[in-house]
Order: structure tokens, then C-alpha cells, then sequence
């Protein structure tokens, strides 16, 4: 249904509003947009994702009010928050496990654009801003972990911030700079919680682009072939919104039943210990989402063959190069509608993708569960493999596949299996954007 | 309450040293402190706080403060709880004021502009036993007893491990028996030192607090006998509370807020089938 279908333009006053600023047509085309009437669940985590920014500002803001950025008063300024603040430790718990939700959703988000090919043309532009949205969501977190003061805080900020140090020459500058002094100290504090004001914003004006650019391209659907007309679409409104709303209920469920269950369970015991310089925790461990980056940092040291062959010999440090790697885990996203060659979209029709998506998705798996591990035989080198599986599947598996592999046949179009008839021709692979 | 193995499971994790982090990673030269004696995973105790309908029992509260101001309140402070909270386990105002009153804190400078101090008074916060760190760890063999504010929230196990702390003291000779040190000899505690199943790598700074049957006396009607195990069970809830006084409001709205949904959830798909009943094909 078309934007003139609905029809608000007619009503005299809307269309003295819309002549002047086209709030109302935008509303409207936001609404009716066309979406590919076959989607499966795995599309209600972009709404999802959006929940969940909104729901880290709404009580980071509140949160603001209450908290005092200093060393000597940010660890008893959130006690205060949620023993003194009306409902603070609701604000605060909810704030705390926001975070995870907010990676979980974004991540199953990222593994379905990875299973149904959604970052291929045309939507490269809107899969970038989605890597750009990760990035910015990564230094948020660990800003906003650093904020509570308690123990892990403290280490983990020691530890992340440490790596820039890794930066040939003017690394030791660069850490300075990022400290304000010669340690993790108040002016650290001071700038990450700057900062972790900031970028949620920012992060909000990525997501309006990417939206933007999702209306621009469309969606893609499970079965990678784009929309032929309109007998291939529905409204978004009612009928993804009713979807999404559902969505949305399962989603504050889980998210509900940490927050008054388990509001713990996905922190550490440490950062209720408030943070001490001189006292080093017996094991750093960053949060569950970070764990997988963790571990590709950590698989680089200086007796690794594959650092020696690649990297050493030359005179890279490991520490170095584990922090590259550690940065082009997330950045070889960018790259990958290059890698990536083949023309169909969706795993569905591609068996031998499939089984490589599959064995990806362990891969992620095994490197988190190795990051929560000392580092230690034999856990060193799982999560060495685990790191070249990571960015072999990348870099050396996804072009020889796409290349090899015979996808199996498309059907004709979006609405042919489900309404029949086959008077529309065979629906060439990515035909729209070629 | 759900238990999370992560936690234990970091616990007993060998140390991953910093250092080793910051060169890059896995030198597994970092000694594993623990691994020689292994943590004990600690006792499960059926806290009336577990569950989701978990609740204080606040008779039990009350012993438990009874216990941390005759006993713990020696050494380790409560800066976080103020006294007025008491109230929420069912102490009088006048109670109140009796066990504020006894510690004394800064006053405001007098007329002559001379610093005074007052009796502490409700709205102060548990005064701390020692007047500073450093008065701490001199008293104390180098190193000051924690603030047990936050403790149950800030160790894996919970109360589960609080309990087994107090509990768990052993003998020297039990202590050569069953545990080892990170060279593989017997472990032995060394002066001031005393040896616990459930402390990581066994050797505590802490003497066992509580050792004798009526060691406090409980002053309410209707007490059971204050054990050894009954006081310690009685003080680690009483910990509970001050680390997380408003759990039970957390698990009580919880309820609220799951049925809630649940509804909501069940509206939505009612809605979302409906409305997908038009359209042929829509997942």
C-alpha cells in the first residue's frame, strides 16, 4: 500500500503541516514502508537493539543525577544510588544488565545479517554503519564498566587502556593522553564518564542512519531475493509493529528476569570490592560480551609459531599485534561484502556456507568461553586455533566457498511459494543491484 | 537465587597476572597460588532469603546485628549501612538511638571554631572501628579487615560463602593434612595466620571469630541457642541484608512485573495472530 493509500494529506490541516515540513508523509512512509512479507523472527532484534539504546539513555541519564565521577566518591555514589536513591537500584540493575541485553540482542542481530547475507549489495553502507554502531557500542561499554570504581573497573580499565601503549613510538604519549596523568586515575574517571555521556548519542545518530539507509535498500528476507512488487511486501504497519510488540514482550521478559532474579549474575563479585591501585585481583576478566576479543588479544604471544612466522621476525611485538588483530576481529566486518563473493544472499540456499556459518558460530562460542580462562595450557592454545579458525573463515574460507560453491536454485520470487503461480521468471541472484 | 558457575569458576581460577596480560598474554609463568588447594566449593545453605519468593527473616536479622556489634564490629566496619536502616528489620527509634549513641563522630567546630565530636545519632552512618586505614592495618598484623557492607555480593558464593567462612576454621595439623602449597608441601599457617577449608588458598589473616556455643547472648524472646553455627548463620544474614537491603522490594516487584508481561506478551501474540491471518505467508 502507497503513502496516498492512507491518505492523511487530505486532512486540510496535516497538509498545511506537511507543506511546510513533510513530518506527516515521513510518519506515514515510516508506518506503510514495504517490508518482504516472509521474515522470521531473527528480524525483531534490529527493533530490538533500538529498545535497548533507548532504555541505556532513559536510565543513564537518570543515573547521571545521582552519581558523583570521582575516585574517592563514585563506588559509594552508586551504593548511595541503590540504597538511598528512590527505586535506584531498580534504575541501576536495569542499567547494569541493559548492557548485556542490549549485545545480546545487537549480536544475534550481526549473526543473522552474517546467515542470510544481508550485508551484501546493496545494503554495504547499511552493514558499515552497523560495524561503525558496534565499535561505538564497545567503548561505551567499557566506559560506562570503568564508571562503578569497583575492583574490575579499575583492572580492566589498567588493562585495555594499557594497550595503546602497544602503538610504536608514540604509544607512551597516546597512553597519557587517554589517562590525563601517568596511571588509571581520577582524570581517567573523569574523561570516560564524558565520554560514556557522549557517544550513546552518537550512537543514536549512527542508528538514524542506518535506518535511513535500511529504508533506502528495504529489508532483506530469509530467502535473499529482493522484493518484485507489491504482491512481495506487506506494511510495516500493522504488521511488523504487532510482530515487534510481541517481540518486544519476550525480550523485557528475559531482560525482567535478571534484573529482579539474577541482577548479578552476569557481573563480578570483584566490582563490589571498591577499586584499589595497589591490589591486583587475581584474575582480570573483562564482561561476557568482550570475552571473544579478549581472547584474540591474548592469543598473540612472543612463542606463538604463527606470530613468529607472520609478525615476529621482523620485529613486531605480540602485544602489538594482538591488539591489531584484536581491532581487525571487528573491523574485517567492513571488508566483508568483498569477501564474501557469492551472489546469492541467504545460507539457505547455500549448503557448504551453511555448515561454515555454523562452524563460525563455535568458533565465536569457544573463543569466549577460552577468555573467561586463565591464560594457561592448554586454554592458550585453543584459543590460539580458535583465533585462526576465527579469521581464517573470514579471510581465506569465505572467497574459496563463494567461489566453489553451487548455491542451490532460487525460488522465483518472495510470494511464489506461499501464493503459487510461476509466471514471474526465475529470480536472479541479486538481480535489483547489479 | 541462581548461583552463577562463572563466579566459582573464577575463583578457583589460577591467577592470570596482570604482567603476563600486558606482555601480550599467556606466559603460564604466573604461579597458580590455588591450584595447589584447590577452593572448596561452599557450603549450600537453604537461606529464607533464596528463591524467588525469597524473603528476610528478620528475627534473624536482628540476632545477626546482635552478633556483628558484640563480635565483628571489633575490626571490620559497615560504612555504607546507616543506622536508621535498622529500622527496616523491626528496631524502635529508641533502639536505634541506643546503638548509634554509643560510637562517637565529628561534630561541627564550636563557637571558638575547635573541632568537637557528638554521639552518633540515626541518620549517621555504621562508624567504622578504627578512626583510619592506617590505625587498621597497625592493629591488625598489616593488612586492615574489610568493610563487610558489600561482602556477601562481593565474593562468589554469596552467603553460601560467608557462612562457610566463619564456619570453616581448621585445625594446624588438619590443615598440613589436607591442603598443600603451591610447591606441593604441606601447608602450614604461619604467625598470625590460620588455616580455612573454604578461604582461596586456605591461609586466612582472620582469627576464628566465633568459637564457643552462647558466646553472644541473644537478648530476644523466643531465640534458639546461639551455636556457633547458629550464630554464624544468623550474622551472614544479617550481612545479606546490609549488603542488599532492598531485595526483598527487588523479588516482590518482580513478581508484579513478570505477570505483568507475561500478559502483555500473551496480548501481543493474540494481536500479532490476528493480524497475520490477512496475509498469506507472513512468518
Amino acid at each position: 500500500m502507497s503513502t496516498e493509500a492512507h491518505g492523511a494529506r487530505r486532512n486540510r490541516t496535516l497538509k498545511w503541516i506537511d507543506d511546510r515540513m513533510p513530518i506527516v508523509s515521513m510518519t506515514e512512509h515510516a508506518l506503510y514502508y514495504p517490508v518482504p512479507r516472509n521474515l522470521n523472527y531473527m528480524w525483531n532484534f534490529g527493533s530490538l537493539a533500538g529498545l535497548a539504546l533507548i532504555i541505556m539513555i532513559v536510565t543513564g541519564i537518570v543515573l547521571s543525577m545521582h552519581y558523583t565521577p570521582h575516585t574517592d566518591y563514585a563506588f559509594d555514589s552508586v551504593e548511595r544510588i541503590m540504597r538511598d536513591v528512590n527505586y535506584g537500584w531498580l534504575i541501576r540493575y536495569v542499567h547494569m544488565n541493559g548492557g548485556s541485553m542490549f549485545f545480546i540482542v545487537v549480536y544475534l542481530h550481526i549473526f543473522r545479517g552474517l546467515y542470510y547475507g544481508s550485508f551484501k549489495a546493496p545494503r554495504e553502507l547499511l552493514w558499515w554503519l552497523g560495524v561503525i554502531i558496534l565499535f561505538l557500542m564497545m567503548a561505551t561499554a567499557f566506559m560506562g564498566y570503568v564508571l562503578p570504581w569497583g575492583q574490575m573497573s579499575f583492572w580492566a580499565a589498567k588493562v585495555i587502556t594499557s594497550m595503546v601503549g602497544a602503538v610504536p613510538l608514540i604509544g607512551e604519549s597516546l597512553t597519557e593522553l587517554l589517562w590525563g596523568g601517568f596511571t588509571v586515575d581520577n582524570p581517567t574517571l573523569n574523561r570516560f564518564y564524558s565520554l560514556h555521556y557522549l557517544l550513546p548519542f552518537v550512537i543514536l545518530g549512527v542508528v538514524v542512519l542506518h535506518i535511513w539507509a535500511l529504508h533506502t535498500v528495504k529489508a532483506n528476507n530469509p530467502l535473499g531475493i529482493d522484493m518484485k512488487g507489491p504482491q512481495d511486501s506487506i506494511d510495516f504497519h500493522p504488521y511488523y509493529t504487532t510482530k515487534d510488540l510481541f517481540g518486544t514482550g519476550v525480550f523485557l521478559l528475559v531482560f525482567a528476569a535478571f534484573v529482579f532474579y539474577a541482577p548479578n549474575y552476569l557481573g563480578h563479585p570483584d566490582n563490589y570490592i571498591q577499586a584499589d591501585p595497589l591490589k591486583t585481583p587475581p584474575h582480570i576478566v573483562p564482561e561476557w560480551y568482550f570475552l571473544p576479543f579478549y581472547t584474540i588479544l591474548r592469543s598473540f604471544t612472543d612463542d606463538w609459531w604463527l606470530f613468529q612466522v607472520l609478525l615476529g621476525w621482523w620485529g613486531m611485538e605480540a602485544k602489538l599485534a594482538g591488539v591489531l588483530a584484536m581491532g581487525g576481529a571487528v573491523a574485517v566486518l567492513f571488508v566483508l561484502p568483498w569477501l564474501d563473493t557469492s551472489r546469492v544472499r541467504s545460507a539457505k540456499f547455500r549448503p557448504v556456507y551453511r555448515a561454515f556459518f555454523w562452524l563460525f558460530v563455535i568458533d565465536c562460542l569457544v573463543l569466549g568461553w577460552i577468555g573467561a580462562q586463565p591464560a594457561e595450557q592448554p586454554w592458550t592454545a585453543i584459543g590460539q586455533w580458535a583465533t585462526i579458525w576465527y579469521f581464517a573463515h573470514f579471510l581465506v574460507i569465505l572467497p574459496l566457498v563463494s567461489r566453489i560453491e553451487r548455491p542451490r536454485p532460487l525460488p522465483h520470487s518472495i510470494s511464489q511459494p506461499v501464493l503459487g503461480g510461476g509466471a514471474a521468471a526465475a529470480a536472479a541472484p541479486m538481480e535489483a543491484s547489479r | 537465587m541462581i548461583r552463577s558457575p562463572m563466579r566459582s569458576l573464577h575463583r578457583m581460577l589460577a591467577p592470570a597476572a596482570i604482567a603476563a596480560v600486558l606482555a601480550g598474554g599467556a606466559v603460564p609463568a604466573a604461579a597458580p597460588a590455588l591450584a595447589a588447594g584447590d577452593a572448596v566449593a561452599p557450603k549450600a545453605v537453604a537461606w529464607t532469603f533464596n528463591g524467588v519468593f525469597g524473603r528476610y527473616d528478620y528475627p534473624q536479622l536482628r540476632r545477626g546485628l546482635q552478633v556483628y556489634n558484640e563480635v565483628c564490629a571489633a575490626c571490620h566496619g559497615l560504612r555504607l549501612v546507616a543506622y536508621r536502616d535498622l529500622a527496616a528489620i523491626g528496631l524502635s527509634e529508641a533502639q536505634i538511638r541506643a546503638i548509634a549513641g554509643d560510637k562517637e563522630v565529628d561534630g561541627e567546630p564550636d563557637e571558638e571554631g575547635e573541632p568537637t565530636t557528638r554521639p552518633a545519632e540515626p541518620k549517621d552512618r555504621f562508624v567504622d572501628p578504627f578512626p583510619n586505614v592506617q590505625a587498621a592495618i597497625a592493629s591488625n598484623n598489616g593488612a586492615a579487615p574489610p568493610d563487610l557492607s558489600l561482602m556477601v555480593k562481593a565474593r562468589g558464593g554469596a552467603a553460601d560463602y560467608v557462612y562457610s567462612l566463619l564456619t570453616g576454621y581448621v585445625s594446624e595439623a588438619a590443615c598440613k593434612k589436607q591442603f598443600k602449597d603451591s610447591q606441593g608441601n604441606p601447608l602450614a599457617p604461619g604467625e598470625g595466620q590460620y588455616c580455612n577449608t573454604y578461604m582461596p588458598g586456605h591461609i586466612v589473616a582472620m582469627a576464628p571469630p566465633l568459637t564457643e556455643d552462647g558466646q553472644v547472648e541473644y537478648e530476644e524472646a523466643g531465640a534458639p541457642p546461639a551455636s556457633v553455627d547458629q550464630m554464624s548463620k544468623d550474622v551472614t544474614a544479617f550481612l545479606a541484608w546490609a549488603a542488599e537491603p532492598y531485595m526483598v522490594e527487588r523479588k516482590r516487584m518482580g513478581i508484579k512485573v513478570m505477570l505483568f508481561l507475561l500478559l502483555f506478551t500473551g496480548f501481543m501474540y493474540a494481536i500479532y495472530r490476528q493480524v497475520k491471518k490477512d496475509v498469506k505467508g507472513h512468518a
